[in-house]
C-alpha cells in the first residue's frame, strides 16, 4: 500500500460534536497500522464558541498540530467557522462544509452581521468546497446528533480506506444504541459527495 | 534517524501488544494505574481534569475529588505516608493553592511514591495566566519530568513513582495543553501490584519543627546534587545527532515542534526539565556549531545553560508569550515568512452561556441595579463579555469576596450597597469560605452571590462537595450551603431561584442595602444537566424594543424589525417571557 500521510483540521461550534469524528478518524488510521496525532480542544471554548480540532495521520508525525497552509482536508461543521479557518488548507486542500449557519453572540445583537456569503474569503479563492445541508442529512437519518457522520460520509470519498474499515471505526467509537442511525448519516453524506462531485 | 514513537507502538502492536489511541492526560492514568497508584486526590482544572477522571475508572484505585488543590496535595501525602503510591492532578494555577503542601514535602520526602501531575496551559486556552510550573520544580526542589507524547506520559507517569521512592521525594510530572489533550498511540502494559509500605512513626522525617527541618533540609541539597548528576545518564534525557551545524536542547510539545521545523538538527531531548544534565549538555554543546534552546513560556533552560557558561540562544528566537508551533520555530529560527491571513474580518465566535443557563438571570438583574461584580473563576465568568459585560474583576478562584472586602475597606461601606462578590458553589467550597469568614469576622457589608448550579460546571460537570455525589455519580454528602454561610456568622442567608427575575431582584436590591455581610444563593442545576422538558417560547406581535436583547440569550436574534427565538435552542427557561413589556412572548407548545 501506497504511504499514507495527510493533515486535516476539522472546526466547529462548541457542542456540535467535532470530537466524536476525530475520534473515529483517530481510530481508523490506527485500524489501518498508520500513525496519528489528534489535537483536541477542551474546557472553556466548547461553550458555543469556535472549537478546532487538529489530525495528523502518516508515518513521521511528529506535531500534534497542523501548520497554517499544510492541511489536505478541512472539514467544517459551520460555514463562517469554515471561512475562518480556510487559511489551514493547502492550495490543493479541499474544504468539506456543512452549510448550516450558527450566529455568533455579536450577529445575535445586531452588533455585527452575519456575512452574506461566508465562504467568499481570500483564502478559498481556487480552492475546492463541496458544500452539503449536513443539519438535513442528518435529521433525515435520524439524527440532527449525526451532522459529524454526514461529514466524515462526505471526507471517507477522498481517503484511502476500504468501507469496512470505516464501518469499524465507526461502531467502536459511538453508543451502541446510536449505531443505526450513525452508519445512516455516514452512508447519507458518503452518496452525497458522489452526487457532489458529478455535479 | 531513529524511529519514531508511533512507528515504535505500531511495530509492537504487530506483535500482539495492545495499542491504544489516548489523550495524553488518559495515558497518564494509565501509567499511574499500572505504576501500581493506590490513592489520587485532585480538583479539577483544563487542561488536568479527565487524568483523574480516567483513574477513576480504575477500581483497584481510591479516587475522589477534594475541595481544592492543596486539600488533593495533602490527601496525596497522607497515603504516600501511609505506604501508597498516591497522585495528585492540577493546572498550574492550581499548584499555587496546593504549594503550601508541596513545598515542605520536599523536605519530608515519601514513604509511597509521590506524583504531583501540573498541566500548564501556554496559550491560555482555558485560563487566567500563563504562568511556567517549571519554576515550582526549581523553588521546591523536587524533579519534574516532561513527556512529549502520549506513549511518553504512560511511561514518565510510571517512572515518577519508582523515582519518587528511589530518590524519597515527590516528582513532578509536567505536561501542557498539547500533550494533555493531544491523542496518539500507547501501548498498554498490565498493574503492578505494589504492596503497601508499612507505616513507621518518624517524627526526625515527617514533623517539619525548625529543628528537624533543618537537618532535612540538607538532605533535599544531597538529593538535589545527587540527582543533577545522575540526570547526565538518565535514560529519558536523549541525544541524538544528526546534522551538528545545529543542535536543539528542547522538552515536551516544543521537541515536536522541533523535529516538524528542523528536522535535521541534532537535539537533546529533556524528559526531566529539572534539575538539568549540565555534564551531558556540555558534551552536546560541544558537538554542535549553534545551540538553540527551544522551550514555550520562560527561558529556564536557556538561563541554566548559560548560567553554566554555555554559549546559546533561545527566547531571543522564541519569546516568552503564548505557545510555540511548528510554523513560530520555522518563523524564528528559519526565518519562512508566514502565511499572510487575508485580513478579511469575521464575525469572532467567543464562548457563551448556554441557553437556560441560570446564571443569565442573575446577570440580567445585577445589570439592571446597576451592581458592581467581583467576579470569578467558572462558566459565570462569562458574564464579562458583551453584550451582559457584568464583570469589573476576576483574578483567580474564591477571590471575589476578599476582592469586594478590600473594595469596601478602601471606599467605605457605602460602596458595598452598589457591588456584589459573585462565585460558583464549586469555587465557594474551594477557597471561598475562609473570605467568608474574614468578611463577617471584619464587620464588612459585602453581599456574596453563590450562584449554586449544583455542579463544577465549566471543567465539564464534576462532582464536588455541595452536589451529593462523588466521583464515580455514587451520593455522597452534601455541604449545607446555607448552613455552612450561616454557621460562619452570616446573619442574612435568602434562597432564590435565578429563572425568577422579580425575585432575584427583590433579593438583590435588599441584600445589598444592609449594612451588614449577606448572602444570596441564587439555586438551579446546570442547563446542560437539568433534563425536565419545558415548553419552548415563541414571539409573537415584537415591537422591536429590544428589551429581551438585554438577556444575552443565545435562541434570541434580533432581524431588521423584530427578534425571533430559535426553537432548535430554545430552552425553554422562561426569562424573555418575563422581561418582555409588550407580552409578545409566550410559552409555546412544543417541549
Amino acid at each position: 500500500m501506497k504511504a499514507i500521510n495527510f493533515d486535516l483540521v476539522i472546526v466547529g461550534v462548541g457542542g456540535q460534536g467535532t470530537l466524536l469524528a476525530s475520534k473515529i478518524l483517530g481510530r481508523l488510521a490506527l485500524d489501518a497500522g498508520l500513525g496519528v496525532k489528534v489535537s483536541e480542544v477542551h474546557g472553556m471554548s466548547q461553550r458555543g464558541g469556535s472549537v478546532i480540532t487538529h489530525v495528523r495521520v502518516g508515518d513521521s508525525v511528529h506535531s500534534p498540530l497542523v501548520s497554517t497552509g499544510n492541511a489536505d482536508y478541512l472539514l467544517s461543521f459551520e460555514a463562517l467557522e469554515g471561512a475562518r479557518a480556510a487559511g489551514y488548507l493547502k492550495p490543493e486542500g479541499i474544504l468539506i462544509v456543512n452549510t448550516q449557519r450558527i450566529s455568533p453572540m455579536s450577529v445575535i445583537t445586531g452588533a455585527t452581521k452575519y456575512p452574506e456569503n461566508p465562504l467568499n474569503v481570500p483564502e478559498l479563492k481556487e480552492k475546492k468546497v463541496e458544500a452539503l445541508d449536513a443539519l438535513q442529512l442528518a435529521e433525515n437519518a435520524g439524527s440532527q446528533k449525526a451532522v459529524n457522520l454526514v461529514l466524515l460520509g462526505k471526507l471517507s470519498c477522498h481517503l484511502p480506506f476500504s468501507d469496512e474499515a470505516w464501518q469499524q471505526a465507526i461502531a467502536v467509537s459511538v453508543p451502541r444504541k446510536t449505531l443505526e442511525v450513525n452508519v445512516r448519516a455516514f452512508e447519507s453524506g458518503r452518496t452525497s459527495a458522489v452526487a457532489a462531485m458529478n455535479v | 534517524m531513529g524511529k519514531s514513537e508511533l512507528i515504535q507502538a505500531q511495530e509492537a502492536e504487530a506483535k500482539g501488544a495492545d495499542v491504544s489511541l489516548m489523550l495524553g492526560n488518559e495515558a497518564v492514568a494509565r501509567g499511574a494505574w499500572e505504576a501500581g497508584v493506590k490513592v489520587v486526590s485532585s480538583y479539577p482544572g483544563t487542561p488536568s481534569t479527565e487524568i483523574t477522571e480516567a483513574i477513576a475508572k480504575f477500581a483497584e484505585v481510591n479516587v475522589q475529588w477534594a475541595p481544592n488543590e492543596k486539600v488533593a496535595a495533602e490527601v496525596a501525602f497522607g497515603a504516600s505516608l501511609a505506604g501508597a503510591r498516591s497522585m495528585t492532578c492540577m493546572k498550574h494555577v492550581g499548584v499555587n493553592v496546593a504549594a503550601d503542601p508541596i513545598f515542605t514535602a520536599a523536605y519530608t520526602g515519601v514513604n509511597g511514591g509521590m506524583v504531583i501531575c501540573c498541566a500548564d496551559d501556554p496559550a491560555m486556552h482555558s485560563s487566567q495566566n500563563e504562568q511556567d510550573s517549571r519554576y515550582y520544580a526549581r523553588a521546591a526542589h523536587i524533579p519534574m519530568l516532561e513527556p512529549a507524547d502520549s506513549q511518553e506520559c504512560r511511561d514518565f507517569s510510571a517512572l515518577a513513582f519508582q523515582m519518587s521512592e528511589e530518590l524519597d521525594t515527590p516528582v513532578f510530572l509536567r505536561l501542557t495543553t498539547r500533550i494533555a489533550h493531544a491523542r496518539s498511540a500507547v501501548r498498554l502494559g498490565e498493574r503492578a501490584e505494589i504492596a503497601l509500605k508499612p507505616y513507621h512513626k518518624d517524627a526526625m522525617k515527617y514533623v517539619m519543627m525548625p529543628g528537624m527541618a533543618r537537618k532535612r533540609h540538607l538532605e533535599v541539597q544531597k538529593r538535589e546534587e545527587f540527582l543533577a548528576e545522575a540526570a547526565n545518564q538518565l535514560s529519558i534525557n536523549v541525544v541524538k545527532l544528526r546534522d551538528t551545524a545545529v543542535g536543539v536542547i528542547t522538552s515536551g510539545a516544543c521537541y515536536q515542534y522541533v523535529r516538524d521545523a528542523l528536522p535535521n538538527a541534532s537535539t537533546l531531548k529533556l524528559g526531566m526539565v529539572y534539575p538539568l544534565p549540565i555534564k551531558l549538555i556540555e558534551n552536546f554543546a560541544s558537538k554542535v556549531g549553534k545551540l538553540i534552546i527551544v522551550e514555550e513560556l520562560e527561558g529556564l533552560i536557556e538561563r541554566d545553560v548559560k548560567a553554566a557558561g554555555i554559549s546559546c540562544e533561545g527566547k531571543k528566537y522564541t519569546g516568552i508569550q503564548g505557545e510555540l508551533s511548528t510554523e513560530r520555530l520555522k518563523s524564528a529560527i528559519l526565518g519562512t515568512k508566514l502565511p499572510e491571513a487575508s485580513g478579511q474580518e469575521l464575525p469572532a465566535r467567543p464562548p457563551v452561556l448556554c441557553p437556560g443557563c441560570p446564571h443569565r438571570g442573575v446577570f440580567y438583574a445585577v445589570n439592571k441595579l446597576g451592581l458592581r461584580v467581583m467576579g470569578d473563576i467558572g462558566c459565570y465568568t462569562l458574564a464579562a463579555l458583551p453584550p451582559l459585560s457584568a464583570m469589573d474583576a476576576c483574578l483567580c478562584m474564591g477571590a471575589s469576596i476578599g476582592m469586594a472586602g478590600g473594595a469596601e475597606r478602601a471606599q467605605g461601606r457605602e460602596f458595598s450597597k452598589g457591588t456584589v462578590a459573585v462565585l460558583g458553589d464549586s469555587t465557594f467550597i474551594h477557597s471561598g469560605i475562609t473570605s467568608l469568614v474574614d468578611a463577617v469576622y471584619n464587620r464588612e457589608a459585602i453581599t456574596v452571590l453563590i450562584l449554586d448550579n449544583r455542579i463544577t460546571g465549566m471543567t465539564g460537570h464534576q462532582q464536588n462537595p455541595a452536589s451529593g455525589k462523588d466521583i464515580h455519580g455514587n451520593p455522597a454528602p452534601a455541604v449545607n450551603l446555607e448552613k455552612l454561610c450561616e454557621s460562619c456568622g452570616v446573619e442574612h442567608v435568602t434562597v432564590v431561584d435565578p429563572f425568577d427575575l422579580k425575585a432575584m431582584e427583590k433579593v438583590l436590591r435588599e441584600e445589598t442595602a444592609r449594612d451588614e455581610v449577606s448572602v444570596i444563593i441564587a439555586r438551579r442545576p446546570c442547563a446542560l444537566l437539568d433534563k425536565t422538558a419545558r415548553p419552548i417560547f415563541e414571539i409573537e406581535g415584537c415591537k422591536n424594543c429590544g428589551a429581551c436583547m438585554k438577556l444575552s440569550c443565545p435562541a434570541i436574534e434580533r432581524r431588521e424589525s423584530h427578534v425571533i427565538i430559535n426553537p432548535t435552542l430554545c430552552n425553554g427557561c422562561g426569562m424573555c417571557a418575563q422581561v418582555c413589556p409588550f407580552h409578545a412572548i409566550r410559552e409555546g407548545g412544543r417541549a
